[in-house]
């Protein structure tokens, strides 16, 4: 799967994806924050980072970079969308997924391996696990407590798109397994039509044996699976 | 001309900063302190008259966040 990683000045996740995507079969490429077309692509990454220094507000400046504009008609068309980490802050800030990531609870970068439950497996993101699967998974920031209104997230939750809670050690989605404070211990949720995804854990730090947990290759095992069965149909 | 836009968290959304900067103002001996809250201050010059409107785009789109933030502007001189 032709895949385009985008770099914004800040960005320093995208190695990581390029690696990890590469490892997995993708055909990952780079593409700089300045190009106005991601033509030929099957599949946006926006990797974690610090875009623009995090200025204003997380993602909020990256949101106007030229490529945001195509990036934003290709989701729009139902293009393939990964935002993980800043790149969801980016995505919440775009208006591609409702909702916003605010500072941690607690104020603290938080940097550490968290229990991440998959919520919906029938998803192109999720369709390799099973729902209750907890991944092993590393969170990174020091602003992802994600913010909603009660009835956003009650939509979330109807519309199934809540695909990932933090959860402790025995699964459960409780306030001692919420790093940062996310409302109903949201990690990742999707848009409406399923093709953007969000999420602040970093599955590409969790493909490769070195790195202590390979949980992460499930999610973008799925998304390659479900491309191919689109294929044969 | 002078535009100040502030920016405040929305009251219904947790400000933990705001929360801990009152702690820190009860530790520096004003117990009073019923409520704080963090926002900015953002100052634009700028030159020549520009219509409302489109100072209002900017701080709804760029300055401000409107899931959890509100603005107010403030026309100088």
């Amino acid at each position: 799967m032709r895949t385009a990683i985008v770099r914004f000045p800040g960005s320093n996740c995208d190695q990581d994806c390029f690696q990890a995507l590469a490892a997995l079969g993708y055909d990952p490429h780079y593409l700089w924050h300045k190009e106005d077309s991601v033509s030929g692509f099957d599949f946006i990454v926006l990797p974690g980072g610090f875009s623009y220094g995090d200025y204003l507000r997380c993602g909020a400046i990256a949101r106007f970079s030229p490529v945001m504009k195509s990036v934003i008609e290709f989701a729009k068309s139902g293009g393939l969308v990964m935002g993980i980490c800043n790149g969801f802050q980016i995505l919440c800030e775009s208006g591609l997924l409702p909702g916003a990531l605010m500072r941690n609870r607690s104020l603290h970068f938080v940097c550490k391996h968290v229990g991440v439950r998959v919520e919906h497996y029938t998803t192109a993101w999720t369709q390799n696990a099973s729902t209750g699967m907890v991944l092993n998974i590393p969170i990174a920031h020091g602003e992802g407590r994600y913010v909603a209104d009660a009835e956003t997230v009650e939509q979330l939750r109807r519309e199934r798109r809540i695909l990932l809670k933090y959860c402790d050690a025995d699964g459960a989605t409780s306030d001692a397994g919420n790093p940062n404070g996310s409302v109903e211990n949201i990690a990742g949720i999707c848009n409406a039509a399923g093709n953007v995804f969000g999420l602040m854990p970093h599955p590409e730090r969790a493909c490769d044996p070195l790195l202590g947990s390979i949980d992460g290759r499930v999610i973008f095992e799925s998304l390659l699976a479900s491309r191919k069965v689109q294929k044969v149909a | 001309m002078t535009v100040k836009v502030f920016v405040m968290p929305k009251r219904s959304i947790l400000d933990p900063q705001g929360v801990a900067v009152k702690e820190a103002v009860h530790h520096h001996g004003l117990p009073q302190a019923k409520s704080v809250r963090v926002g900015k201050l953002i100052e634009l010059e700028i030159e020549g008259t520009p219509d409302e409107a489109s100072l209002h785009e900017v701080c709804r789109d760029l300055l401000s966040n409107p899931v959890i933030e509100d603005y107010e502007l403030q026309i100088v001189n």
